[in-house]
Parts: structure tokens; C-alpha cells; sequence
């Protein structure tokens, strides 16, 4: 047999032969040859308990000699004939032998498949038309493909509770459930918040929350996304669209360090749903509800949706030539020494890069960022509330982020500081700027997606987009490099802040005009060491390992380790 | 048996073999230690601690011991397959869950004999390095329980279980654990779990064999409660003598528990193999009630397929083979199958001409519908529909052709669960179709075929 | 609301628990049914006292509560009476004996599910369910009087007369 002398094994799959290392779950190794089998309750990350029975697929084995006979002879590749088992046997906790065969295809699997299918329909309550998952249900998408075309089940269906509160943010349908128990396993093994549990038995087992208990954690959410069916729904995506007419754009989390990888669902510049998106390195397959769900100020009538500049103690709309003139005009009038910029580490890498460049043209006496902190929770959320704090670091040369602030607000205060950028910043609610030391300068400059008390405050108000408004690369607190993806348009006049700070460049002396974000990447390849050779194509989707930090995520550490004990795939 | 007398009326009949029954029903015989020790008690077990361990696995071995809880697996096999590098603790577990319907044997030895039990379990313990072992007990066995824990608080008391017993160094605790009604604990690995303190779903197998990952993910050793007790005849006679009873592959003496359509059902314990169910039935049990015909057998538990009379089985090989009528099947593991049964767990239901076919079968599908765990689709589906099914069956309520959907939803049961209950509850629903479709036609409506059995699952396929 | 658990009970039921050196959670079964024995049923408080003395989330015991017929969630009469349904006793006459048993009994058992398998006598001081296998098959129909086993009952009448203080 040609087993290589590393731990591969030989494993032919629907007759076509592939090398794994020992110890590949089935499932796995099909995956990887490019074969999905279909599953339910199989979840790399959480524990098997092949209950679903979806996955079954025909397995087979060298076929052992009889005493005294004769081993079959090998074929001239080494491989030797495979004698099929009559059984089927579950893809998803079987891992591959030497010279095992596998088809997942064929009568026996396809039997398998169309009688689980039958199963699990048969006390369903077939209400796709009116369910939130049609279109990604599981269930409905095999169903078409392995189902039967018509139901043999002409019993009475086991009734069971609807429309069941779990927590302040899920509903649960039982007659939806198919047991899979991926939610439990979820809550259980990854969230330590086991509240959810089956009662009674057989086919009146029921999901339940424990009474007077409710699914409430942070990470509740999650259950939700990997329910394969439409059980477990979110409040607030309840009823909203359907998933078919969506855009998916692929992006992060901007609501901390770590930069969790997110998929932003939208339709007509209006966003009605993030989930997390896979990435082993930064957030497995999980993110936080409280991240998740915070979005809806995105369109909040309070919006800045055009500039404004404020005269006689008022703001008035202005387009933005007539802006980006009074910047220049108000500023021209002051002395680099005089003139302080407040940037932020929510920016990214490229807004940074010309934020330096902007406050080199103005020879500012100041240059920062807000630090934003919080308690780091143990699985995924941060301490660090910035996304893009080691970006602010690397390219704006700041040691402390944040530690330069005092002196700002001290030179404001003794009058040496006399004009103030804010770029993207709100630093009376969050930095501790009172309106009364603002009213000190003789021009405030700020930029943000959203009315706040800096903008009123302001003698420039400049309409900024929000994180899922505009492009760029962060680094997140490991020290990864990740994309952040537009995906819904800004409002009204507002702007991307990269080319709000490419026109301040310009407005206030010149500078090379830049038309993409992407060229602006391209410049930090050429100007900061660590990007140096790096090309946009290059982070894709996942993003790549930029700096060396000694920061874990908790939550990849305690996966690793079941990893490591071969309780789960991962 | 010189000088043993038993309870008038409840005497062995003569073609039983009484080994592991040897006391039940004994005039004079009580379930303390004294009594036992009297009888020559706990002298296999002072023998045993003298032993080489590998000498006693070796024993159960060469007996081919089979086990009789359900599957008839070799025991000393099982005893083999515990990791030689295993270095974590190595767990026995006494399988008292006794629930397969038509079984009936254990909680005689529980009730009436509990230190035979204990004495086995020592042994067992001893031979497989186990120094904690449980006695799981099935809850409506209230009373075994206190008889049986008497018995463990006797026996430490004694110093033949505990600590360093009888100054050999080994130590040994036995605890009763209580089951609370359900069928499916006697699943070795759905036991584990019940014992654990979780819902018994039984594990998947591979990996969670239990001999390498049971109790606590341990090495852990389940036996029945009558294969235990046979251990401590194994090494009082020696393995060889031991084997010479019985037939050979199916050595030894096993219980046969008989109800439904006999004059006097019972247990009676006899050689594997040396009776056939035709003297079972006709011999032991005084044959069928006046005036009835046998119309069907279930040889090893509801679980077994059923045997029609009348059909002919042909068993053995080249020069062995030969045909039987069900009268003269033997009652031996490898014949049963042979015939397409099984010995299971010994239960034998004898089923008489006055009993509809479809009544049988709906009976059997409400037990494993309300066992089933509901852990694994098909058997959590498919076993609640069969009854459902079979419920309409006998109030005149099917057609034709839910025989053949109730056919096809055995058979995509079978084979594809986590657990043998998915053969366990598929088989007499397959074998009662393959064995009686005449009889389960006529009792359909052809008229019925399409239309509206439940106006409540019109509910249309929409979307699907 | 918390549970009273006599101090010789708890005594017992630390007692039972040392049986599981390996892990406390193992000894749920025993403790549910010490608590039943006590109570007569399982409440809520019960469940709740379970999870608190093993150290486990009340949903864990919740679980294994309804998963068995051996524990009640209902308070069952006086008399808690388990009639084997399966095969053997029903050739042998169980679902008549259940029939007469209700009669004599005043019970009425048409409001039966599998959620609520019990039903008890208008007195309460009669309830009564039907049991899988009792294995007792030979000696048919089989029931159970709280923990009292009955073999071939032919006559609702002369058990019930054993129960009728
Ligand atoms: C659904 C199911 C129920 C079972 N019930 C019992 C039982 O009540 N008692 C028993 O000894 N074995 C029972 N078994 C068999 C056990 O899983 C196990 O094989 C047996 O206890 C091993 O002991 P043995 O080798 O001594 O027979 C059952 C198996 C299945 C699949
Ligand atoms: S609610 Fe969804 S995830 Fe949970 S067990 Fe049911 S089907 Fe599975
Ligand atoms: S086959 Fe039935 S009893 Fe066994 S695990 Fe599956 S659902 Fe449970
Ligand atoms: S995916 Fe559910 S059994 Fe394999
Ligand atoms: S069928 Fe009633 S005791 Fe077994």
C-alpha cells in the first residue's frame, strides 16, 4: 500500500483517490475533495453528537482474507480493492483509514439521504412561505435536492410550543426544531451559558429555555445563525427581508481590537443584518450580540448629511466647496504651533496615512488619537474599544495613543492652541473636551457621521462616513491586517473621511491627488516598512498577520485546545 | 442438585440445567450472606484474588461465555478490549436494567440471590482491574435494590468487598444505581450517560466503545447480570468443564423466560441449545391453551424478528445443513440466527391463533415509541410514526398501501441510528410484515387509499 | 420559594452522593428519587434544590427529569398505581384490568397525553398510569402499587381492598 510515511493515509472518494492526514473526519475529507456532504447537526467547532443521521454515506475497507487465504494484491498505484459495507455509516465523526473508500453518492446514500429527509419532514410544520430561513434553510435547500416529491406521512403531527420567548433577543419555533441541539452544544461549549436544554422524549422531545431563565447572554445570537433551520429566529431581523433579495458584503467589526469578521447584509443602502463571518484567527465562527446589533444609528434621522458651518452662533447647510474654503481660509490665518489635530483610531490605515500627511502639511503641534477602553469579556470583545488602535501606532507614530490629549486640552486652555481638527471624533462625550474650553478656539473643525455635541461646538461640521460606509485596512489587536468593505452608500453629501482629508490636503496647500482608496494603500507599501511588498489582493476576505503582538483572543485560545483534544474539528 | 428442594408448585422442570438459578425459588434459601456463605459463597471469589488476573480473563475466554444481556457477545472478547496501555481507571458495570419486553430472569438473581451476583461482579472486577463498580437497577426494581445494597453493606462488612479484601490489596467498591423507567438504559452506552447524570443518549460508536471510552470516558466493562453471575460457575468448574455444557459456540446453561399463549409460562434455565423451542413450549410450559393453534413466535425479546409457525428454516452448512420446523429450532444463539432471529435476551412470546397479527404489532410499536430516546432522527420520527400507523391499522383506519409505507419506514430506520433500538424497533415491524402481509392487508380498506386520513396533515408541502 | 429538606434526608442524600467519588453530578437519579420519595412528586423548588447540592444548571436536571417516566412532575393519589401495558400482560389482560381499575376507582383517563400520563381518582386518593414492561411477563397482567409489585391480577377488586385505607 502506497501510505506515505508521514501519518497521510490513501482515501478514494466517489472513485477518485485523495490523501489525508490520519485522523480526518469523513466529512472533512470530502470537503477538501471538494464534495460537500450534507449535514445538520455536524459543527466544526462544537462537539459531534451524529444525531441528525443527515451525513450517513456508504463506506468501505480492504476486504479481510478469510484464515489461510490469500491478501488481495494491490493495484499497480498500490491501492488495494475496497469491500463496501453493506451499513452506512455518519461522515461527520468517522475519520478516514488507509485505503478506506467513501462514496456519497449512489443508491444506498441516496436512500439514506431521502429517508432522513422524510423524517425530519414528516412533523414539520411546512410554513417555508411565511418562515424568516426560507432561503437559507437547510432543511428546504436538501429537501429540493434529497427529498421525497411527495409526503407518505398522513399522520396527525406532534403539536408542539410556538412562538416561544428564549431570551430578550430570540424567539424559538419547536415545530421547527429538528434536534439538532447545535444551540445547546453552542451555548454549553462556547458561551458557559447553559440554559437551554430538551425535555420529555422521543418525539415529543422539545427544546427548551429553563423556566424563569433566559438565553440573555451576549453571544445569544450566534445560535441563532447556526440553527439549520428557522427554530431559532432574531427579533430583530424577524419578518424584515428575505435573504434572497440581500447584498452580502464582507467586512469587520469596527466596535473593538479585535475586528471580528462580519458579513453585512443590505439592500438598497439599508442594512438589516450582520452576522459573523469565519475566521479562525480572529473570531471562529462567533461574534458578539452587542457588536452585532450596532447598527441601527446608521440611519438615525439625526445623520450629518451636509456640512455645516456655523454663523452667528448657527449652523447653515453649505456645499462643500464653500467648506472645504473656509478650512483652508480659517487655518491659513494660524501658525503650525497653533494648530492640533485629533484623529481616530476608528480611521483606517489610509485615512491615517494622509491624516499624518495633512497635519505635516499644517506643521500641527499636536497630533493624536482617543483612546476608548472597556473590560475585555473573556471571549471575544476587547479592552481595547478602538479597531484600529495598532494602525494608529504604526502609522501615525504614536507610542500611547491617547496620552497626548491632556495637553491638547491644556493648550486650549491656556490659549496656545487656537485651532482644533477633529476627524471622526466626538471629544466632548468622549474625551472629556467641556463645550466651554471648545469655545476657546477660534476655529474647531470636526468630522462625523452622526450630530453630537463636538459637531455643536464646531465652526466647520464636515459629514463623515460611518465603518460600513467606507474601504480600508485596519489591524486589529493580534496584529492582523483586515479589509474593511463599504457596503451601503453614506447619505446625503456625507464622504468617506479618506477623501475629506484628501481635500483638506489639497484645499490647504496641494499634495498629489488620490481618486481610490486602493492607491492609497499602495503609498503605505511604499512609505511604512511593515506594508512594505503587501498588495490589496493579498489580505482578501481573511486578512493576513501584520505585526507580532503578544495579544490571544480568549476565545481561539479555548478552541484550540479542544482542538488539541480532539473534541472538536475546528 | 442432591438436597436441594424447591417451593412446591415452583420446581424445576427436569430438562432444566439449574446453575445460575440454582437457589431461586429454593426451599429454606434466604438472601443473607450467611445463607450464601453456608453454600460454599464467596469461596471463587477468595480464589480469584489468588490469581493471576490475565489467568481468569483466560478462563472466560476458553468457556465462551456469551454474553446474555441481548447481543451475545464473547465476554472474555469484551474483558480484551480494554487498552493494554490504558493507565486510567477501568470501570464494571452491572447491567440490572432488565426491560426488553418478554424478559424476565434478572430480578429473580437480584431478589433472591444477590450475593451470587456480588461474587461475580468481584470477580469480574478483579479480572478487569475495576475497584469501582455500579449495579444499575431498573427503578420499578424498588425492592432488588434494598435487598441488593443489604447485600453490599454485608459483604463489606464481611470484608469481601472494600478496602484491601481479605489482606490481598485490592479494593473494590460496588454501588446500586437506580434507573427511573426507561427502556433505553439498558443500552450500554445510554446507561453510562444515565449514570453520568445526563439524558441517556447513547453515544456514537465509534469512538465511544465503552471497553475504551466509557463511564467518566474510561475503560469501562457492561455485562448483564446473568453473564456476571456465569463467571463465578466459570471458575468453580473450570472453563473447560463449564464449556461442556451447552453446545459448542454456545456453551452453558442460560435462562428462557415464556409468556403469552402457554399453559404455564415461566423462566426455566437449560443448556444453550439442548432444548428446542417445540419442548419449550409443549414440555415446559404444558404446551398451547386448549383448543389454540400457534400462529407465531418471538424468540429472543419483542426485539427479535418473529418466527411463523408452519414456515420451515433451513440452517447449517455442506453436511450440517438441515431443515427445521419452528418446533424444532434449537434454543441456541447461532440457530436463532440462523432462522433469522435471535436469542436476545431469552424472552420468548408465544403468540396463538386467536391474536390479530396487527393488535401484536401495535402493541410492540407503542412500547418503542415511547422508549425511544429521541436523540437520532429516524428512530425519533419513525417509531412514533409506525404507531401511528399500526394505530390506525387496527381501528380499520388504513389502506393498503400504509403497509408498505409502514415497511419502508422500518427499513429506513434500520441500520442508520445511533443505537441497536433503531434494529430493535424496525425488526418486528419488518419481520411482521415479511411473515404476515395477508393477514395485515386484510386488515386495510382498500377504499381508503388516498384519501384524507388526517385532514390536519393537508397542510400543503407549500415552498418544498 | 425553596424546598424543606429534612435534615435526616439531606443526611441521606450527602450520604448517596459519596457513592460517586468520580462525579457528583452522577448522583441526580438518586437524589431526584429521595426527593420524590419525600415529596411525592418533583417541583420545581426540588429541581432547583437538585441543581444547587450538585453543583449543576437547573436546566441539566430539568433534562433528566422529564425524560423519565419514573419521576412525576404531577402529585400522584395515594395509591400510585402502574399497569404494565406491554405485550405479555396485554395478551394476559392489562388494558382490561386498567379499564376495571378506573371503574372502581372513579378515574377517568381520557384527558391522558404524553405529557400527562397520570390520572388520578376524584378522592385523590387513587392515581394511576400505565407502565412499559414489568418484567414479570409470565405472570401477567403485572402492576404496581407505589413500590408493591402484583402479579397475575385477575381482580381490580381484591387489590384495590389492599389499598383502602
Ligand atoms: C435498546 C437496548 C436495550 C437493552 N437493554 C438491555 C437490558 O435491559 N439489559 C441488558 O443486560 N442488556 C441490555 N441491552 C444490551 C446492552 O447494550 C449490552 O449489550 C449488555 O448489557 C452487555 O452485556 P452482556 O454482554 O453481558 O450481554 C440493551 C441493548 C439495547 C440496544
Ligand atoms: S433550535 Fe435549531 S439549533 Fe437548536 S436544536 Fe433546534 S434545530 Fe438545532
Ligand atoms: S436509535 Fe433511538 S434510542 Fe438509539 S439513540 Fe437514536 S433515537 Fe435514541
Ligand atoms: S451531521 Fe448529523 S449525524 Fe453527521
Ligand atoms: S409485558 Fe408486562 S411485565 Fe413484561
Amino acid at each position: 500500500m502506497s501510505e506515505a510515511k508521514t501519518d497521510l493515509v490513501d482515501v478514494q472518494i466517489d472513485g477518485v483517490w485523495h490523501r489525508f492526514p490520519k485522523g480526518t473526519r469523513m466529512i472533512e475529507a470530502c470537503r477538501q475533495a471538494g464534495v460537500e456532504v450534507p449535514h445538520y447537526c455536524y459543527h466544526p467547532k462544537l462537539t459531534s453528537p451524529g444525531n441528525c443521521r443527515m451525513c450517513l454515506v456508504e463506506m468501505g475497507l480492504p476486504p479481510r482474507p478469510a484464515p489461510g487465504a490469500e491478501a488481495p494484491e494491490p493495484d499497480e498505484d498500490g491501492h488495494l480493492p475496497i469491500s463496501w459495507m453493506p451499513r452506512p455509516v455518519i461522515a461527520c465523526a468517522n475519520t478516514v483509514g488507509p485505503n478506506m473508500g467513501i462514496r456519497t453518492t449512489g443508491p444506498l446514500t441516496e436512500e439514506c439521504r431521502k429517508g432522513v429527509m422524510e423524517f425530519l419532514l414528516a412533523n414539520h410544520p411546512l410554513d417555508c412561505p411565511i418562515c424568516d430561513q426560507a432561503g437559507e434553510c437547510s432543511l428546504q435547500e436538501f429537501s429540493v435536492e434529497h427529498g421525497k416529491g411527495e409526503s407518505r406521512f398522513r399522520e396527525q403531527k406532534v403539536k408542539k410550543p410556538k412562538n416561544v420567548d428564549v431570551g430578550p433577543r430570540i424567539r424559538l419555533d419547536d415545530e421547527r426544531c429538528i434536534m439538532c441541539s447545535r444551540c445547546i452544544r453552542f451555548t454549553d461549549e462556547i458561551a458557559d451559558d447553559p440554559v437551554l436544554g430538551f425535555t420529555d422524549r422521543g418525539s415529543h422531545t422539545v427544546l427548551t429555555v429553563y423556566p424563569g431563565r433566559e438565553l440573555a447572554n451576549n453571544y445569544s445570537l450566534n445560535t441563532v445563525d447556526i440553527c439549520p433551520v428557522g427554530a431559532l429566529t432574531s427579533n430583530d431581523f424577524r419578518f424584515q427581508m428575505r435573504v434572497w433579495f440581500m447584498r452580502e458584503t464582507h467586512t469587520i467589526d469596527t466596535n473593538c481590537a479585535t475586528g471580528c469578521n462580519i458579513t453585512v447584509f443590505s439592500r438598497q443602502n439599508k442594512i438589516y443584518r450582520i452576522t459573523p463571518r469565519q475566521n479562525n484567527e480572529v473570531n471562529s465562527d462567533w461574534m458578539p450580540d452587542s457588536h452585532r446589533l450596532n447598527y441601527h444609528w446608521i440611519e438615525s434621522e439625526a445623520r450629518l448629511t451636509d456640512p455645516l458651518v456655523k454663523e452667528g452662533g448657527h449652523h447653515r447647510i453649505a456645499d462643500w466647496s464653500e467648506a472645504l474654503a473656509t478650512a483652508a481660509d480659517r487655518l491659513s490665518s494660524l501658525k503650525g504651533g497653533e494648530i492640533a489635530v485629533i484623529a481616530s483610531a476608528r480611521m483606517t490605515n489610509e485615512e491615517l496615512l494622509l491624516v499624518k500627511r495633512l497635519a505635516k502639511q499644517l506643521k500641527a503641534g499636536h497630533l493624536d488619537t482617543v483612546a476608548r477602553t472597556g473590560e475585555a469579556d473573556g471571549y471575544l470583545i476587547s479592552s481595547d474599544r478602538n479597531p484600529n488602535t495598532n494602525g494608529a501606532k504604526l502609522i501615525l507614530g504614536l507610542e500611547n495613543p491617547g496620552s497626548g490629549i491632556a495637553a491638547i486640552q491644556r493648550g486650549i486652555e491656556e490659549g496656545r492652541i487656537k485651532g482644533l481638527l477633529v476627524l471622526q471624533e466626538n471629544i466632548v462625550d468622549e474625551a472629556g473636551f467641556s463645550p466651554e474650553l471648545l469655545g476657546k478656539l477660534d476655529f474647531l473643525l470636526s468630522t462625523y457621521p452622526i450630530a453630537n455635541a463636538t459637531a455643536d461646538a464646531s465652526h466647520l461640521v464636515l459629514p463623515g462616513a460611518c465603518w460600513a460606509e467606507k474601504s480600508g485596512t485596519m489591524i486589529n489587536a493580534t496584529g492582523r491586517l483586515q479589509r474593511l468593505n463599504k457596503a451601503v452608500d453614506a447619505p446625503g453629501q456625507t464622504f468617506e473621511p479618506w477623501e475629506i482629508v484628501r481635500d483638506l490636503i489639497q484645499a490647504t496647500g496641494g499634495g498629489n491627488g488620490v481618486h481610490a482608496v486602493t492607491d492609497i494603500f499602495k503609498q503605505l507599501t511604499a512609505e511604512v516598512e511593515a506594508f512594505a511588498g503587501l498588495t490589496w489582493g493579498q489580505i482578501g476576505d481573511l486578512g493576513l498577520p501584520l505585526l507580532e503582538t503578544d495579544v490571544t483572543i480568549p476565545l481561539l485560545e479555548r478552541e484550540k485546545q479542544r482542538i488539541a483534544s480532539g473534541l472538536i474539528v475546528g | 442438585m442432591s438436597g436441594i428442594s424447591y417451593k412446591s408448585g415452583r420446581e424445576p422442570h427436569p430438562k432444566e440445567h439449574r446453575v445460575v438459578f440454582r437457589n431461586v425459588d429454593r426451599e429454606g434459601w434466604d438472601t443473607s450472606l450467611a445463607t450464601y456463605l453456608g453454600e460454599g459463597g464467596y469461596e471463587q471469589w477468595k480464589k480469584a484474588l489468588q490469581l493471576p488476573r490475565q489467568e481468569i480473563i483466560d478462563a472466560v475466554k476458553q468457556s465462551g461465555l456469551r454474553g446474555r444481556g441481548g447481543a451475545g457477545f464473547p465476554c472474555g472478547v469484551k474483558w480484551g478490549f480494554i487498552p493494554p496501555t490504558n493507565t486510567k481507571p477501568v470501570y464494571l458495570i452491572c447491567n440490572a436494567d432488565e426491560s426488553e419486553p418478554g424478559t424476565f430472569k434478572d430480578r429473580y438473581i437480584l431478589h433472591q440471590d444477590p450475593h451470587q451476583l456480588l461474587e461475580g461482579m468481584a470477580i469480574s472486577c478483579f479480572a478487569v482491574g475495576a475497584n469501582l463498580a455500579y449495579i444499575y437497577i431498573r427503578e420499578e426494581f424498588p425492592e432488588a435494590a434494598v435487598i441488593v445494597e443489604k447485600a453490599i453493606a454485608e459483604a463489606h462488612e464481611k470484608g469481601l468487598l472494600g478496602k484491601n479484601i481479605l489482606g490481598s490489596g485490592f479494593d473494590l467498591d460496588i454501588f446500586v444505581h437506580r434507573g427511573a423507567g426507561a427502556y433505553i438504559c439498558g443500552e450500554e452506552t445510554g446507561l453510562i450517560e444515565s449514570l453520568e447524570g445526563k439524558r441517556p443518549y447513547p453515544r456514537i460508536k465509534p469512538p465511544y466503545f465503552p471497553a475504551a471510552m466509557g463511564l467518566y470516558l474510561c475503560p469501562t466493562i457492561v455485562n448483564n447480570v446473568e453473564t456476571l453471575c456465569h463467571v463465578k460457575h466459570i471458575l468453580e468448574i473450570g472453563a473447560e468443564a463449564w464449556a461442556k455444557t451447552g453446545t459448542p459456540n454456545n456453551t452453558g446453561t442460560r435462562i428462557l423466560c415464556v409468556s403469552g399463549d402457554v399453559q404455564k409460562p415461566g423462566y426455566f434455565e437449560v443448556e444453550v441449545g439442548k432444548v428446542t423451542l417445540g419442548e419449550v413450549i409443549n414440555e415446559m410450559c404444558g404446551g398451547l391453551k386448549p383448543g389454540r393453534s400457534l400462529k407465531a413466535v418471538i424468540p429472543g425479546g419483542s426485539s427479535a424478528k418473529v418466527l411463523r409457525a408452519g414456515d420451515v428454516y433451513s440452517v447449517g452448512r455442506g453436511d450440517d445443513a438441515r431443515e427445521l420446523t419452528l418446533w424444532d429450532i434449537p434454543m441456541d444463539f447461532d440457530t436463532l440466527a440462523a432462522c433469522g432471529s435471535m436469542a436476545g435476551s431469552g424472552g420468548v412470546i408465544v403468540i396463538d391463533d386467536s391474536r390479530p397479527i396487527s393488535w401484536v404489532l401495535n402493541n410492540i410499536n407503542g412500547f418503542y415509541a415511547h422508549e425511544s430516546c429521541g436523540q437520532c432522527t429516524p428512530c425519533r420520527e419513525g417509531t412514533l410514526w409506525m404507531k401511528k400507523i399500526t394505530d390506525r391499522l387496527v381501528a380499520g383506519q388504513a389502506s393498503p398501501s400504509d403497509i408498505d409505507t409502514l415497511y419502508g419506514v422500518a427499513k429506513n430506520i434500520d441500520g442508520r441510528t445511533i443505537c441497536a433500538f433503531g434494529e430493535a424497533c424496525a425488526w418486528p415491524t419488518e419481520s411482521f410484515i415479511e411473515k404476515f402481509r395477508d393477514e395485515l392487508t386484510s386488515d386495510t380498506r382498500p377504499e381508503l387509499e388516498g384519501a384524507i386520513v388526517n385532514s390536519e396533515t393537508l397542510t400543503a408541502a407549500a415552498g418544498l | 420559594m425553596s424546598l424543606a429538606v429534612p435534615t435526616a434526608l439531606e443526611k441521606e442524600i450527602d450520604d448517596r452522593i459519596t457513592h460517586y467519588p468520580v462525579s457528583k453530578r452522577s448522583a441526580v437519579l438518586p437524589v431526584l428519587h429521595l426527593l420524590q420519595h419525600q415529596f411525592g412528586h418533583i417541583t420545581e423548588e426540588a429541581i432547583e434544590w437538585t441543581a444547587a447540592k450538585l453543583e449543576l444548571e437547573p436546566i441539566k436536571v430539568l433534562e433528566v427529569v422529564t425524560f423519565y417516566p419514573g419521576f412525576r412532575q404531577e402529585a400522584p393519589g395515594k395509591y400510585h398505581i402502574r399497569v404494565c401495558r406491554t405485550l405479555s400482560c396485554a395478551m394476559a389482560g392489562s388494558y382490561e384490568l386498567m379499564d376495571s381499575l378506573c371503574e372502581k376507582t372513579g378515574i377517568d383517563r381520557s384527558g391522558v397525553t404524553h405529557h400527562h400520563p397520570i390520572a388520578v381518582s376524584p378522592d385523590g386518593k387513587y392515581s394511576i398510569e400505565f407502565a412499559e414492561c414489568l418484567a414479570s411477563c409470565g405472570f401477567g397482567p403485572v402492576c404496581m402499587v407505589n413500590d408493591d409489585f402484583h402479579e397475575k391480577v385477575s381482580d381490580a377488586d381484591s387489590l384495590l381492598s389492599q389499598y383502602s385505607k
